[in-house]
């Protein structure tokens, strides 16, 4: 930029100061600014859904002509299922006992103790299962595709993926996007046992519920259908995890704080679309299942 | 070729016909130029080298010719295919001639280093046995000069010229037409750089091959180049015959910013290149 420029910027500048005291102009100068910024969120905001849509129709488009190898899909199987399971399990086993001691004070106040295992399973397998193991399995699974991935763009190795003739959208994305869809919904069910676990365990053996009559509980207030909605609603959790994660990490800025970013925002987003799909597909099975069963019945 | 002194075989001679050929090439980012309107010609077996200043668009202009950034206006041609016009799987099959050096080799960490020399024969020859591949491995590495039991580590664990090697021992894998070295000695030390530089001109001996070696290292342009091109901001300042440019009398240039071009490739130009980048912008 030239002196000349320079100098026609700041006589603007100056002016603009000098008549920064008149209230018309300065409105009209925050509105515009306004205007400006929310703008330019929006087109942010619908290109980066774009980018995402086309990104998620490329990985879709290879999933259905051809899959990448058995050992690349298989070391991504291990790192997400088998290396999630120890923290999965804990999770979900402190899940149930914090729901019994959670509970256990209202429901013998009202002598209804031996219920505790149907409220516990049911909210276990229904809501807090799938929910909280997907959001560990974000923090765990999501953020470390995001670094992983963010740090491949960064130092040049998804370019030499493209060079050596590989789609890196096909080798990176489908293993992962297959071994969240696949094995988070495992990851659930062992989540939901533990938890049932858990809950026994400190019902039964800590508080000293009968036995018999918490099992009886637990099985009457637990339907096939609830089972079904919880697991079914893990399948999308799983493909959010994958989804989101490695689109950050593919459009991760440079450096290291830019790997740092992506981690975080994979995180951050995967977890609030966790919510909102949550949210919506509850609406959706609760829909279906009344208009099967209008009386609340089970279809197993 | 310019320093020839210590050469035990002939160099393959330049041969007839161009591979790569780039015409009004233009490439913007957010409303700017970072290349404009750049023609070029390459002739199959000639090694170009790319100088210029940081960011002038060196990295672009060769991510532009392998396809990784797409231009926005012009064409590259490589052996005479459009690569704008090309699929997605024509583009792929094109890059399989080509290989890439990275500047920091871009090995892949997950990986052990005979996986990654190996990477390129798995993914595009399916049908190789693994016997072959181990011997095209070992026969590559020892070609770059690494020894054998390198193979089990991880590039955590090599230096940067042994991970330099490591990157072109896996470009040159395939057997590539054209290869492609982005900043070879950047971050190593003289001697290191001299065994990559090497490296370069060994590789020549070896195969047929084409070259494009970007490069703020003047030694290394004058030793591995037949042929220098000078970007600026935004446009190609001017492309020269390496011994003519390093080494022949100033009389021999006919422009005055071609010997501006020759003061600062020989280090003589000190702030008046600033003045030709601003004349020229």
């Amino acid at each position: 930029m030239s002196h000349c420029t320079h100098r026609k910027i700041k006589t603007v500048s100056e002016s603009a100061a000098s008549i920064s005291s008149i209230p018309s102009r300065n409105s009209a100068g925050a509105f515009t600014r306004w205007v400006t910024q929310w703008g330019s969120a929006v087109v942010d905001g619908i290109s980066a859904i774009g980018d995402l849509s086309i990104f998620t129709w490329q990985m879709l488009k290879w999933m259905f002509t051809r899959l990448p190898s058995r050992g690349t899909i298989l070391i991504n199987f291990y790192q997400v299922g088998a290396l999630s399971l120890p923290v999965v399990a804990l999770t979900g086993t402190f899940i149930g006992m914090v729901l019994a001691v959670q509970s256990y004070a209202q429901f013998h106040a009202i002598g209804l103790d031996s219920r505790l295992g149907a409220v516990i399973n049911s909210t276990l397998v229904k809501e807090l299962g799938p929910v909280l193991a997907a959001t560990m399995l974000a923090g765990r699974v999501g953020s470390a595709m995001a670094a992983v991935l963010g740090t491949m763009r960064v130092t040049e190795q998804i370019d030499a993926l493209t060079t050596m003739g590989a789609d890196p959208i096909h080798y990176l994305v489908v293993p992962r996007f297959l071994a969240c869809i696949l094995l988070i919904p495992a990851l659930t069910i062992m989540a939901d046992f533990m938890g049932i676990v858990g809950g026994y365990f400190y019902s039964v053996i800590i508080l000293g519920i009968d036995h018999a009559a918490y099992l009886n509980h637990s099985r009457a207030g637990v339907a096939g259908f609830d089972l079904f909605s919880g697991i079914f609603k893990s399948i999308f959790f799983g493909g959010i995890i994958a989804l989101v994660s490695c689109y950050r990490g593919f459009h991760c800025q440079a450096g290291a704080e830019g790997v740092g970013k992506a981690a975080t925002t994979a995180f951050v987003y995967s977890f609030v679309l966790i919510l909102a799909v949550d949210l919506f597909l509850t609406i959706v099975l609760n829909s279906i299942y009344y208009s099967i069963y209008p009386t609340g019945g089970s279809f197993l | 070729m310019s320093d020839t002194s210590n050469i035990e075989e002939p160099i393959a001679p330049i041969q007839n016909g161009n591979l790569i050929e780039v015409d009004g090439l233009s490439v913007g980012f957010d409303g700017q130029w970072i290349l404009h309107n750049i023609d070029l010609k390459i002739a199959k077996g000639q090694t170009l080298a790319i100088i210029g200043e940081s960011g002038c668009g060196k990295t672009v202009f060769m991510k532009t010719l392998v396809g990784l950034v797409k231009s926005t206006q012009g064409s590259v041609k490589f052996d005479h295919q459009d690569l704008s016009k090309l699929s997605d799987a024509e583009l792929a099959s094109i890059r399989r001639r080509i290989g890439f050096v990275f500047q920091n080799a871009a090995l892949f960490d997950s990986m052990s280093i005979f996986d990654n020399v190996a990477f390129p024969i798995r993914q595009n020859e399916h049908e190789v046995a693994e016997s072959e591949v181990r011997d095209r491995v070992m026969q590559h590495l020892s070609e770059v000069g690494l020894p054998s039991d390198i193979t089990r580590r991880r590039p955590a664990e090599l230096s940067g010229g042994m991970r330099k090697r490591v990157g072109l021992a896996r470009a040159l894998i395939l057997k590539p037409e054209l290869i492609v070295y982005d900043e070879p000695t950047t971050g190593l030390d003289p001697i290191m750089s001299d065994v990559i530089n090497e490296l370069i001109l060994d590789t020549r001996r070896r195969y047929p091959v084409t070259s494009v070696v970007v490069t703020h290292d003047m030694h290394t342009a004058r030793k591995v180049s037949d042929r220098v091109l000078m970007l600026f901001p935004r446009r190609r300042l001017n492309s020269h015959d390496s011994q003519v440019l390093f080494d022949g009398p100033p009389s021999d240039l006919e422009h005055a910013e071609d010997r501006r071009v020759r003061q600062f490739v020989r280090g003589e130009a000190g702030d008046r290149i600033r003045e030709l980048a601003s004349e020229v912008s």
